[in-house]
């Protein structure tokens, strides 16, 4: 269903070097040496290896990541809406292009309790900014709002980062 | 944290260079010195302000699945089902969201085919209907989250 394009085949090196770099890279003026060095490869091999899973999609990107709720955006708003399917992935790219979305999916619906099919994760510092972002989405989609809703976040159960490779 | 780490927060989310001297050449975009760079992220990661430094992977590419799924569960039992939840390795995040719809996670296991069993195996230990999510189509977002 989600699949973007033929999947990447990870060799025995590859692994190890997503193992290495999934938690972050080292801190250091050479962090490509030094997973080389910890890793038996050598550091050309670890740069074309990052490029060619840059290439591939495999990495969507190399940076910061950061944790909203350390920057102050602590109110976290899923929006869930009910677009017609043939609207989806017209209005799914507009809202992704907003600068405050974070995330932007298609997703089924469980008939009758659960009609939405698209998903905008949208930050505020706090929940009177998200409702604003909210109201500039629904403004956007116009009658093609059937129906949204918000289901703010309480606590975070559970935060790891995906674990690839165990 | 000041202009300088501002700068760095929206201006690193991506395009880290894959090169020799990484941090020189994106300090030299920055305006900073290359160890100025390397102990400001240090301390951005020390103090929880980043989450990580480094490349964003995704798993579907590598041929693993990922999924969001829902869960109804009663007040009295929201702790007992988290834990449970929880102690999936595959569960990677794990939310309480105001709605119906109280727990929300995410579901990444190295196979398609696992995301299943994994579902199997909660509805069984906790007694309740897993409502899943998995994404139909991904929208583009850029990197920003700008500061």
């Amino acid at each position: 269903m989600s699949t973007n394009a033929a999947t990447y085949v990870p060799d025995d090196a590859d692994r190890r070097l997503i193992k290495a770099t999934q938690v972050g890279l080292p801190l250091c003026r050479q962090p490509y040496h030094a997973l080389a060095e910890a890793l038996g490869l050598e550091p050309p091999d670890v740069q074309a290896r990052l490029r060619r899973m840059l290439a591939n999609g495999v990495i969507r990107r190399i940076g910061a990541v950061p944790n909203h709720y350390a920057l102050g955006f602590r109110a976290n708003g899923m929006s869930v809406w009910d677009v017609p399917d043939d609207a989806v992935a017209d209005v799914g790219s507009r809202i992704g292009a907003l600068d405050f979305v974070s995330h932007g999916y298609c997703r089924p619906r469980h008939p009758p309790e659960w009609p939405y099919n698209l998903y905008a994760m949208v930050h505020g510092r706090d929940r009177g900014e998200v409702e604003k972002k909210i109201e500039t989405i629904a403004r956007l989609l116009g009658p093609r709002d059937r129906g949204h809703k918000v289901l703010y976040s309480t606590h975070i159960l559970k935060k790891t980062g995906l674990r690839l490779v165990d | 944290m000041d202009a300088t780490d501002r700068l760095i927060v929206n201006e690193l989310q991506g395009g880290f260079p894959v090169a020799d001297r990484p941090f020189a050449e994106a300090a030299t975009l920055l305006g900073i010195d290359e160890d100025d760079l390397i102990e400001r992220v240090k301390r951005l990661c020390d103090h929880g302000t980043l989450s990580r430094f480094g490349p964003l992977y995704n798993a579907e590419r590598l041929g693993g699945a990922v999924t969001l799924a829902a869960l109804k569960v009663p007040a009295a039992d929201f702790q007992r089902i988290a834990a449970a939840v929880n102690a999936h390795p595959e569960v990677a995040h794990n939310y309480a969201r105001e709605d119906d719809l109280n727990m929300w996670f995410v579901i990444a296991t190295e196979t398609p085919e696992r995301i299943a069993e994994v579902i199997a195996d909660i509805e069984a230990e906790t007694g309740l209907r897993i409502y899943d999510m998995p994404k139909i189509e991904e929208f583009y977002v850029g990197l920003r989250f700008q500061l």
